[in-house]
């Protein structure tokens, strides 16, 4: 065997191994999606729900100068919260998060403030590392399966910092930047601002409008201390949500990134396999006209010498 | 009569749902019984109680263990949002009574809240402490 077809064999077998790796993946993904988005459906109620009563405590005029809830001028500092994935293999996922928080950043600083990173995601962290770039805190591990306590651990964290003084480094603003899963075939990545609350967005959730006016409620024990609980389980809720939109995006991108380099194997597969069958020909072709060549080179030889 | 319409649910899922004709929740400053027709409230959950739900058809009362959270009451409808629940049902009696014993001998303010959610947790499923 020649040796350009041996080179060509062996690079076939590689890239197939190489498809089967993909195609699993894949797979896998595809199967992770259906549960990913169950996960987003059955969060609904919940955040629904409070959302609903923090609209009716605001409605009510409660908690006008609550600290979650107003303007800080006496902070410069932004949180940018930069919702990553764990693992590679997702196509332009991490890459389009990032330049998205770079954008913001750049848009912070232009606005006079100084964005401080915080990270979830093995690849942000590593792509900050990288760089040497400075961040405040990271989450890793749980990007594509979260559970509510990572959330609950981001929410607790951003919140304490955000009620810290000024001197100590308190927070004015917390943005997050994360991945819509729009459909299977859309997933875009959103700048969202967690704190201050605004509420209005809040207010324009879909369900509320059909609700109208809002009952006038009573509570238990006060209103101030209700509203001081419920906060931060609403930007739990609202980083629950995140975090699970996110993490059926990646699956949803890794599943197309995995299906288009599956089937650029099997293109190239496809080619070789050609490039190779052409080179078996030729070496045929070559051998039969060597054995010609020499079996005439013979009758001519004996027959001269008749 | 009128019935209420009880939402159970926790960040991660909805636990129960469906009609019932009582519920029974602990707030801070006590156990509270809502009834159809009452008033509107936002009240918040004992971290570490028991909810118990009556359900309308006549089935056996549902009780739920809670750990933080708050609930609310309007026009008939009952939304219970703990940020950690587990139905009565579902509870592992031997872990549950394990964890029970565990906790029991320590001291401190954390200790107090594990306490409180391991003896919610075993009430909840049916058992006296």
């Amino acid at each position: 065997m020649g040796a350009q077809l041996r080179t060509i064999r062996r690079r076939i077998a590689t890239t197939r191994s190489m498809a089967k790796i993909t195609r699993a993946q894949e797979l896998i993904a595809s199967s992770r999606i259906v549960k990913a988005q169950q996960r987003v459906r059955e969060s609904g109620p919940y955040a629904r729900q409070i959302t609903r009563a923090i609209s009716a405590l605001v409605s009510h005029n409660v908690g006008v100068g609550h600290p979650l809830l107003t303007e800080r001028t006496d902070s410069k500092r932004a949180a940018v919260l930069i919702i990553t994935s764990d693992r590679g293999f997702a196509g332009g996922y991490n890459a389009n998060v990032i330049r998205e928080a770079e954008g913001l950043m750049t848009m912070l600083r232009e606005q006079g403030k100084e964005p401080v990173p915080y990270i979830v995601g093995r690849k942000g962290v590593g792509w900050y590392r990288f760089r040497e770039r400075e961040f405040a805190g990271d989450w890793t591990g749980f990007s594509d399966n979260p559970r509510f306590e990572n959330a609950e651990a981001i929410g607790r964290t951003l919140v304490r910092e955000f009620e810290k003084p000024a001197d100590e480094g308190g927070l004015a603003e917390i943005h997050v930047v994360y991945t819509e899963f729009v459909s299977m075939l859309t997933q875009t990545a959103q700048v969202r601002r967690l704190l201050p609350l605004e509420i209005e967005e809040s207010e324009q959730a879909p369900e509320e409008q059909t609700q109208g006016v809002l009952p006038a409620y009573e509570f238990e024990p006060s209103a101030d201390s209700v509203l001081d609980a419920l906060l931060p389980n609403y930007i739990e809720s609202r980083i629950w949500h995140m975090l699970l939109q996110a993490a059926a995006s990646e699956h949803a991108q890794r599943r197309r990134a995995m299906k288009s380099a599956t089937d650029n194997a099997n293109d190239v597969i496809e080619n070789l396999t050609r490039i190779a069958n052409q080179a078996r020909q030729a070496e045929i072709t070559q051998e039969i006209s060597e054995i010609v060549g020499g079996a005439n080179a013979l009758a001519e030889s004996s027959a001269g010498s008749e | 009569m009128a019935k209420l319409h009880v939402e159970l649910v926790s960040p991660e899922r909805e636990i129960w749902a469906g009609e019932a004709d009582m519920v029974v929740a602990k707030t801070i400053e006590g156990e509270m019984g809502i009834m159809p027709g009452h008033a509107p409230v936002l009240g918040l959950l004992v971290d570490g109680s028991v909810v118990r739900i009556k359900p309308a058809d006549e089935s056996e009362t549902i009780s739920a263990m809670v750990s933080g959270g708050f609930f609310s009451v309007a026009s008939d409808e009952v939304s219970v949002l703990a940020e950690y629940a587990e139905l009565g049902g579902e509870i592992d009696l031997d872990a549950a009574r394990a964890e029970y014993e565990r906790v029991s001998g320590l001291e401190g303010e954390e200790a107090a809240v594990a306490q409180r959610r391991a003896r919610a947790r075993l009430r909840a499923a049916g058992q006296e402490v």
